[in-house]
């Protein structure tokens, strides 16, 4: 089956530095796929690259079998973009807006599909109001609407939920895993952890322009399936210092693998007389398992 | 939902020249009117000031129907280049270029677009300059070669639209287009001879004016108007034809290889 997006060697230098450094990846047809990393990693230049905002210097990106520059007419029908940035253009409404947007891919009278779009992401009372008159979380729902004027098969969403409110992000979901229902590859990049575990399939890691990690979501989750315990103390005692994943103030968040490990820390912890303030404990989600893939020097 | 390839088979361009149509017009008082009272001005200071003092074309046209054409030109180049200028500028600056960047479209397609409707408002314009003017010199109706005019009009309109697709595109911020504007579109068309003929000026600056491409636009517009010229006219269709094929060509290979536009 051709792949919905596959990404070989794919590198991109801004100056000194690798936004993307040899990238490989592929996507498969109806994947819910999470694209995961700290600021800088180079999510947002692989999706311009996807999108053909942004040219490679090295390797190759297809879209269902078509290259984004060879055939990037045919490309960019196949793909929507919710592109990071709060734009839109202040002169029109939003209908002016998802209409036009419409026209640019060559689709005329498209108002049926409009009207279903605005119904499901609850813009339709406002379908004829200017651009400028909406909040951030109507204008960040009129650039998702945007993106699938033109029915796209592959979705790519940048942090589509940020400065949406709970209430708006959960209707938003519940679309976006429709569309995913109904067939559409689904490329999602976030900073809610919780978000992409609880929605995509399949997650890759990005730091410094590499894939450091690329598994199902769950084989993430268990490869990193663990404890972490958060500790209010003044010391860790010497052993267990290079357990600890992050320290902040009196606080020290510290890996185990097992409950019984736990009982060794206290033990240790009351040897050497460190008394505790204050005891959390977790089990590992998304979160925990981007914190350890990030700390690890190997991936670096 | 997908819709099949054949069904989206259709052409973006015009959608994108029926925004850029659409974006100026739902500005015209200051787009279209606002370009217009200011010729207007214009005429009536120039005119009112220098008609005793100014003969042009050996006395054979009035100085305010001798300025008309060029206030109508001048127009006509200035309004093209802010159109495509603004408008791309604006996008870049407020990031929903993108919009227009995402979908297919063509080099030639995105060319034309912008091009058409910055050339239809510097038309509209324009023709708005020379219907409110005409009260002060009739004798300018009487075209005497009307083709010429409307030719002049479009290779001007067309150039400067084309050189606004290459200033917007090059400006980071609107300081830079200003700068753009203000020490070359401005100065280029002040001293094209809209104010004056070039014969009344000195030798040098007379020489200096014939290196100027705005001056063959203005002198072949007008001739359309009176069939007198300062040069003659042929010569200015082929130096304002020439420039605007390899103006077009380049700016359209800029946009092929997406200059400043895809990093």
């Amino acid at each position: 089956m051709t792949p919905a997006v596959d990404i070989r060697g794919l590198a991109r230098r801004f100056g000194a530095i690798d936004a993307l450094a040899g990238v490989d990846l592929c996507v498969a047809p109806g994947e819910f796929f999470g694209l995961l990393g700290p600021n800088g990693a180079g999510k947002t230049t692989l999706i311009s690259i996807l999108a053909g905002l942004t040219r490679a210097d090295r390797g190759s990106v297809r879209i269902l079998g078509h290259d984004v520059v060879a055939d990037y007419r045919v490309a960019r029908r196949l793909i929507g973009v919710v592109p990071q940035e709060l734009v839109f253009d202040p002169f029109f409404s939003v209908r002016e807006t998802l209409r036009i947007q419409s026209g640019y891919f060559g689709i005329r009278d498209n108002d049926d599909w409009i009207d279903e779009i605005l119904h499901h992401l609850d813009l339709t009372s406002r379908a004829d109001a200017n651009m400028r008159a909406l909040s951030g979380g109507m204008k960040r729902r009129v650039l998702v609407g945007q993106a699938l004027v033109h029915k796209p098969p592959l979705i790519v969403l940048d942090e589509p939920t940020a400065g949406v409110d709970v209430e708006l992000r959960q209707s938003l979901w519940a679309f976006i895993r429709k569309l995913n229902t109904d067939g559409h590859t689904i490329i999602l990049t976030t900073h809610y952890l919780e978000e992409a575990e609880a929605l995509c399939g399949r997650i890759a890691m990005l730091k410094a322009g590499r894939v450091v990690a690329l598994d199902t979501t769950r084989n993430l989750l268990a490869r990193f399936a663990a404890l972490t315990v958060r500790l209010s103390v003044a010391r860790v005692p010497a052993a267990w210092q290079p357990r600890v994943l992050r320290e902040a103030g009196p606080l020290r968040w510290l890996g185990l693998t097992t409950y019984a490990e736990l009982e060794e820390l206290l033990a240790a912890l009351r040897r050497d007389d460190i008394r505790i303030d204050e005891l959390a404990l977790t089990e590992t989600d998304l979160e925990h398992a981007f914190v350890r893939i990030m700390a690890d020097p190997v991936a670096a | 939902m997908s819709a099949p390839l054949g069904a989206l088979t259709g052409y973006g361009w015009p959608t994108l020249l029926y925004k850029e149509l659409l974006r100026f017009w739902k500005v015209s008082f200051q787009t279209i009117a606002a370009p217009i009272l200011t010729a207007l001005l214009y005429l009536m200071i120039f005119s009112h000031v220098l008609s005793s003092r100014v003969a042009v074309f050996g006395g054979q046209v009035s100085y305010a129907a001798f300025l008309i054409p060029g206030l109508v030109m001048m127009s006509v180049l200035q309004n093209s280049f802010a159109n495509t200028s603004s408008s791309l500028i604006q996008s870049k600056i407020t990031g929903n270029l993108i919009f227009v960047l995402l979908p297919p479209l063509t080099p030639g397609g995105f060319y034309a677009a912008y091009v058409l409707a910055a050339m239809a408002r510097g038309l509209a314009v324009g023709l708005g300059v020379l219907l409110v003017t005409l009260w002060f010199a009739p004798e300018v109706a009487a075209l005497a070669h009307p083709a010429w005019v409307i030719l002049f009009a479009l290779l001007g309109s067309l150039i400067l639209a084309t050189m606004g697709v290459v200033g917007g595109i090059w400006a980071d911020k609107f300081d830079q287009l200003a700068a753009f504007q203000n020490f070359i579109i401005v100065p280029l068309t002040f001293l094209s001879g809209v104010f004056y003929s070039i014969h009344s000026l000195p030798p040098v600056w007379q020489a200096a004016s014939h290196f100027n491409p705005f001056f063959y636009m203005i002198d072949g517009f007008r001739y359309g108007f009176f069939g007198l010229a300062d040069v003659p006219p042929l010569r200015s269709l082929a130096i304002v034809g020439v420039f605007a094929v390899v103006l077009v060509g380049v700016t359209l290979n800029l946009l092929a290889r997406g200059w400043k536009l895809r990093h």
